[in-house]
């Protein structure tokens, strides 16, 4: 993984000459990557800055560059501007719903692309594969008119059911539990009297469980994050998720930056302390999903 | 269960029904997908299609036009055309860096002459957790109007302040600046996979050779991570293509000054659920795939090929 990575550097010829080269290769990377790392990071930071500032002082040359000591107040103005709190956990149930529902699905069928023999599995699993090359612009407009048609406008069910299942999560699944399920193990729990579903939830779910968490992770961020589909589907200020309800904050073009990035802190800070939690299991699953995925 | 009753029956029947009942667990399992995708975007990208010869306001019944929407969109709209060009050009700003920078951090990352790799993974793969829309909203209090932060830097190395989200020059390089602030660390840890499933008796080959670092970078690992490049570009056209969200926010639903921020995804939103033109709209998504098609079979043929080689 991440520490199995071996020293290239020159290992042969001339140690001085060498040892010269590597020095100012080496100040050279950590300067590049350095830089590289503090300009990914500093916005966050800024982002936490502006957050505790008065509106006036955003902007004022030169920047302050430390926290002020606004943070209360901006948030009191935060929530006299937009129902945050309520926005809040409407980002919280449907980034959990979506979740759920993804990782049953996602990975029954990758299970079943994984474990079984059935006739046109292959064109089926190319079909999947190919269904992921679709722009989400193509389907957007008729998509919007059927759910209008379903009733579903302003409503939940537009945001959850159509995203319950993906192409993506079941490749992902498939790829995880075709190498880290042993068939042996299926066919011991079958002989045990076992139902196939039962088979699912007992054995191959436990087994899955990295996979799971990484997809899982990617899932609710992608719904936590989402602007699309929540910006055609809901009307209702009161139904808005955060991202919606920040938008309409800038769509107004208020000019209160305190209170619009205390808002932003809250939506951000929590996805980034569960990040840091996982982040390195986290990196490592992506990593070796992506690298499957060619 | 039923399974013995169902043994007996006769061939042709039984076959059939000896076939369900050995397959019908992963067609159980597998199904939710497919009929989600034929409900919710099959049967969408079909209506698409029929409504883009149409025209249709989705309250009175729709009005056969032919190709008069394709015809309009191609030829007399300014606009579409300006906002094809807009997402062309800001893709290309943003694609070249992006995925440049990623190969160098990856590289650089995986050279093992740094320590404190977990600690620089993280920090680079941290944007990209974080919404378009939140980054959008730090953004434009970096960029400001004519003070902000960005600019007293610029005006401390000696330029004159910018303003860059209204200056018409300046809306698609601050916008692809986010873009690629937002998703290099992805494309990293892409690239740091493909980098690490290179054997590194290659690496000590060419070192036996005399080969020197850039050498190396040049003969082995751009050649070996040619696949992993090609996907990410193809990846990255389609989403370049539909970006939506971060113009969106930092220079609102117009595209700003000049419309210089307008993309296609932007305008088919507006034309869709603003001015009520779904017909229009279906069309121009048409056209939007066929780009995102055409442009993905170009990179297929090639980079497929100098990846074969």
């Amino acid at each position: 993984m991440i520490t199995s990575a071996v020293d290239h550097s020159g290992r042969a010829g001339q140690r001085g000459r060498v040892d010269v080269v590597t020095i100012v290769q080496k100040t050279t990377l950590y300067v590049f990557i350095s830089f590289g790392a503090l300009l990914a990071l500093f916005p966050f930071y800024w982002m936490v800055v502006v957050a505790t500032l008065p509106a006036s002082e955003v902007f004022s040359f030169p920047p302050p560059i430390l926290p002020g000591n606004l943070l209360i107040h901006n948030i009191r103005s935060l929530f006299q501007a937009i129902p945050y709190g309520r926005n809040y956990l409407n980002s919280l149930f449907l980034a959990t719903s979506v979740t759920v529902l993804m990782l049953f699905f996602d990975s029954l069928a990758g299970f079943a692309f994984a474990k079984y023999e059935f006739p046109a599995r292959e064109t089926l699993f190319a079909f999947l594969l190919s269904t992921m090359m679709i722009p989400y612009t193509v389907t957007l407009i008729p998509w919007f008119i059927e759910m209008k048609y379903f009733g579903w406008i302003n409503s939940y069910a537009a945001l959850i059911v159509p995203s319950a299942v993906d192409a993506f999560g079941i490749f992902w699944m498939c790829q995880y539990i075709a190498s880290a399920v042993p068939s042996e193990l299926l066919d011991a729990a079958r002989i045990d009297g076992c139902s196939e579903f039962r088979i699912y939830r007992q054995v191959v779910l436990n087994l899955a469980s990295p996979a799971l968490a990484a997809l899982g992770i990617l899932t609710f961020l992608g719904s936590w994050n989402s602007l699309v589909g929540p910006l055609i589907i809901i009307r209702d200020q009161a139904k808005f998720p955060l991202t919606v309800a920040l938008n309409t904050l800038v769509a107004l073009r208020l000019t209160d930056y305190g209170a619009l990035m205390a808002g932003t802190v809250g939506a951000v800070v929590p996805i980034l302390l569960v990040y840091l939690a996982g982040a390195r299991r986290f990196i490592a699953g992506i990593a070796a999903g992506s690298i499957h995925g060619m | 269960m039923a399974a013995t009753a169902l043994d007996i029956r006769p061939a042709k029947r039984g076959s059939l029904s000896k076939f369900w009942h050995r397959y019908k667990m992963p067609y159980l399992f597998i199904s939710p997908f497919y009929i989600s995708f034929f409900v919710f975007s099959l049967f969408p990208m079909l209506a698409a299609l029929y409504l883009g010869f149409h025209k249709w306001d989705g309250m009175s019944p729709p009005e056969y036009v032919g190709l008069r929407n394709y015809i309009r969109l191609l030829t007399v709209d300014r606009f579409f055309l300006q906002s094809m060009g807009n997402t062309i050009v800001l893709g290309l700003m943003c694609l070249v860096p992006k995925l440049t920078l990623a190969v160098l951090v990856a590289v650089a990352i995986n050279s093992g002459l740094l320590r404190f790799k977990t600690f620089y993974q993280v920090a680079y793969f941290l944007p990209i957790i974080t919404s378009p829309v939140a980054v959008a909203i730090i953004f434009l209090t970096v960029y400001g109007q004519r003070t902000g932060i960005l600019n007293y830097v610029i005006t401390e190395l000696g330029f004159r302040p910018v303003a860059w989200l209204h200056d018409p020059v300046t809306i698609k390089p601050a916008t692809a600046l986010l873009i690629i602030w937002h998703e290099v660390g992805w494309y990293t840890v892409i690239y740091l996979a493909g980098l690490q499933s290179i054997p590194a008796e290659l690496y000590d080959a060419a070192g036996v050779d005399g080969a020197g670092t850039w050498r190396r970078f040049i003969h082995i690992t751009l050649p070996l991570l040619a696949q992993v490049i090609l996907f990410t570009v193809i990846v990255d056209i389609i989403g370049e293509l539909q970006v939506f969200a971060e113009p969106f926010v930092l220079v609102g639903p117009s595209g700003g000054t000049g419309r210089q921020g307008l993309t296609m995804a932007m305008y088919l939103f507006q034309n869709a659920f603003v001015n009520m033109k779904l017909g229009y709209a279906s069309a121009q998504a048409y056209v939007m795939f066929g780009l995102i098609a055409v442009l993905s079979l170009v990179n297929l043929k090639v980079f497929g090929r100098t990846g074969a080689r």
